[in-house]
């Protein structure tokens, strides 16, 4: 596939790899924010090929992860009670809520169903007019347009029966809060490619100025990663804190203003809590007023029991960085990608379930042999 | 549509019936039922056995015999490249296939949603009728239900199938061995991605059609050279060929490495998989096969395969070795290793 084979090409990538073994001479912790990043990190098997001396921790970028309890619970509680057609990106489908999943709720009958696009639901909303149809808007700001789009778009037609769960977070107050805990010891970021694609690279300079660490806007595919964490190295070798931007053939310094304009329209930004971490301020999007009637937290009466997390998940240390998945008790042992105590075992994304199916599995592999 | 099946349908042209929707008393037992089954059915499926309309057919069996069930709720029932009816003749010819078997007769069960209608019936049976003279199977007994609307799909259809076990195979998961090669007979994801193109709210523009088909032809001719040297033959339907890889790790307590540099996956096939976030290891099949054999004759066999028309894709994707019994190994494109798990659950499309 042109645009995608270059960036998977052995050859480059030995090359890199290569240049980042020159390169390294002290142990660094890099953090890649994204989930799509740490996928495609595991998917390939590049963990296990970089210098030991390079340490990856997947952050908090799995939309998927950070979906609070007490929204899935709501997703389940309007499915199931409210009776409403709810509209999901897949992988939301298998994350535990207090009592269950959105899978386990439709196998006990909710209408619920898998949609690629927010539009898909409110062509669904138009087809089923005595229906309330929900979209679970999920996701980091790569999502947020789309999103917005659905409700403007149901505006202009005048759906009345369509609304959003809106449950979406944002990259750089999250990378900040990964900084502000004491705890912590990432020393470089690979910021989100695709997020960047929509908002561009300018939020990230307070970043790198405040905290003096090295940022570097990277793409998806193995070439990207590498490249991505040569830049970093290579700042970091040098004491350099600069903003770079590796994924410059999509990603634009400005961003897509007219994606950017949509969210504006749409939500505003809002202090949002994120599973495993807590509340971050001002870290989210929530609907603005002009478009409250398409927030289903309004619409509905949804007076959902608030319940804590399970004590024995430490998803927040993992999402931060401060612990390694297998630094955890149950970690393969009650907590499993088939029975999942926090979220960050779900989603192959997450980085719980990328250390179960890959990382965990290779170091066994290597110590048995 | 290919041209053959397209001609088949032409040369079934659906009977003049005084109904034109399948009701509840279709599956009474009684008078209509009798008119559905005689409105063309029996005709279309005829055969010595079929004809007797017997409450159950009487078979000679003589040896090893395999036998298997298999049951399809496909949605949609009508796909890019087929339907449920010779996906019911398909897989369970495949199913005895793998058994080393060469399938001989089936029985052919259906469950209907009331509401049906007839043209769809009809050319789900003529598909049927395809699909078990390509196979050269024959139903010998069958039955039908009706169920009231909602409480079906369209259509549920179980085939159960019978067939004598090659006498030069032992398929056995005990003959696997460290050294064997694995082979898959042709390109992974498919039939999955066809399905998925026309799933409900994931529509997609695409021309990938699924690729069901007998396997049974090309499985005796592999039989008829390579006999015992063939170890195990494996159908990597659901769960796809990660899962089958991980049953036999699983139960040969040896490991698998495979090489993703040799998967064969279409390219257009692979672009929707990049696009809806699957894997094309996880995705579903239905044309292609997955044999583990003696190393002394992997090129032999692949190239045997290669030379069939449905075995134009074949390659060696991997090999049994000693080291992490139990689990697969895939080596990526790039030279990276990663376990590859079998799967939990359905795979659910990811979000970015």
């Amino acid at each position: 596939m042109k645009f995608i084979s270059e960036y998977r090409s052995p050859d480059m990538v030995g090359q890199y790899l290569e240049e980042l073994k020159k390169t390294v001479t002290r142990p660094w912790s890099i953090m890649e924010v994204c989930g799509g990043q740490t996928h495609s990190l595991v998917k390939n098997g590049i963990l296990n090929m970089l210098p030991e001396k390079i340490r990856m921790v997947h952050g908090p970028g799995c939309p998927v992860c950070v979906t609070p309890l007490n929204l899935i619970d709501k997703a389940v509680f309007l499915a199931e009670e409210k009776e409403v057609i709810l509209c999901s990106f897949g992988d939301m489908l298998r994350v535990p809520g207090s009592k269950k999943s959105l899978l386990e709720a439709k196998a006990n009958g909710a209408d619920i169903r898998i949609l690629y696009s927010p539009l898909e639901a409110v062509k669904l909303a138009k087809e089923n007019p005595d229906r309330e149809v929900v979209f679970f808007a999920v996701g980091f700001e790569t999502t947020a347009p789309a999103n917005a789009l659905s409700v403007i778009h149901a505006h202009r037609l005048g759906v009345n029966n369509y609304s959003i769960l809106a449950s979406h977070v944002l990259v750089p107050p999250a990378i900040e809060a990964v900084m502000n805990d004491e705890e912590s010891n990432i020393q470089g970021f690979l910021a989100a490619g695709h997020v960047c694609t929509i908002m561009g690279i300018t939020e990230y300079y307070p970043l790198v100025d405040d905290y003096r660490i090295p940022v570097v806007v990277t793409g998806f595919e193995p070439v990207d990663l590498l490249q991505g964490i040569l830049m970093t190295v290579r700042q970091l070798e040098k004491g350099e804190a600069k903003l770079e931007n590796q994924y410059s053939r999509v990603v634009r310094p400005e961003g897509n203003p007219e994606a950017v304009k949509v969210i504006q329209q749409v939500f505003k930004v809002v202090d949002r809590e994120w599973r495993g971490i807590g509340t971050i301020p001002l870290s989210g999007y929530g609907i603005r007023k002009e478009f409250e009637q398409y927030d289903a937290n309004l619409k509905f009466d949804v007076n959902i029991e608030e319940v804590e997390e399970s004590k024995e998940c430490i998803a927040g240390q993992i999402l931060k960085g401060i612990k390694k998945p297998n630094e955890c008790p149950q970690f393969g042992k009650k907590c499993k990608p088939e029975t999942p105590l926090g979220a960050p075992m779900v989603s192959s994304e997450g980085a719980c379930a990328a250390y179960y199916h890959f990382h965990q599995a290779i170091q066994d592999l290597e110590t048995a042999m | 549509m290919t041209d053959e099946k397209l001609k088949m349908q032409l040369s079934c042209p659906m009977p003049k019936l005084d109904f034109d929707i399948i009701t509840l008393g279709h599956g009474s037992g009684g008078l209509l039922t009798n008119k559905l089954l005689d409105s063309g059915v029996f005709d279309l499926l005829s055969n010595d056995w079929l004809d007797r309309r017997h409450d159950g057919a009487f078979l000679e069996l003589h040896g090893q015999t395999a036998f298997t069930t298999d049951s399809f709720v496909i949605s949609p029932v009508f796909f890019p490249g087929g339907n449920i009816g010779e996906l019911a003749v398909n897989g369970t010819v495949n199913d005895l296939a793998m058994c080393g078997a060469i399938p001989a007769h089936i029985s052919l069960s259906f469950i209907i949603e009331e509401g049906l209608p007839m043209t769809e019936f009809w050319d789900i049976l003529v598909a049927i009728k395809y699909a078990c003279s390509q196979a050269g199977v024959q139903v010998v007994t069958g039955d039908t239900k009706v169920v009231e609307r909602g409480k079906g799909d369209k259509i549920f259809i179980n085939t159960t199938g019978l067939g004598s076990v090659h006498p030069n195979a032992s398929i056995d998961i005990g003959n696997v061995k460290v050294g064997d090669k694995i082979i898959i007979s042709g390109h992974l994801a498919t039939h999955g991605i066809a399905i998925m193109s026309v799933r409900e709210g994931l529509e997609f523009e695409t021309q990938i059609q699924s690729d069901t088909r007998h396997l049974n032809h090309l499985v005796k001719e592999c039989l008829d050279e390579f006999g015992k040297h063939i170890h195990l033959l494996r159908d990597p339907t659901r769960g796809g060929v990660a899962t089958v890889l991980n049953e036999i790790a699983r139960d040969s307590q040896l490991g698998v490495d495979i090489f993703q540099i040799n998967i064969p996956v279409h390219e257009e096939v692979y672009g929707a998989c990049e696009i809806l976030g699957l894997d094309p290891l996880y995705v579903a099949n239905e044309g292609i096969f997955l044999s583990v054999v003696d190393a002394s004759i992997a090129d032999d066999f692949v190239k045997k395969l290669q030379q069939h028309e449905f075995g134009q894709g074949a390659a060696i994707i991997g090999e049994v070795v000693k080291e992490h019994p139990r689990q697969v190994v895939l080596t990526s494109n790039i030279g990276g290793k990663r376990v590859v798990n079998m799967l939990v659950g359905e795979q659910l499309p990811r979000i970015c």
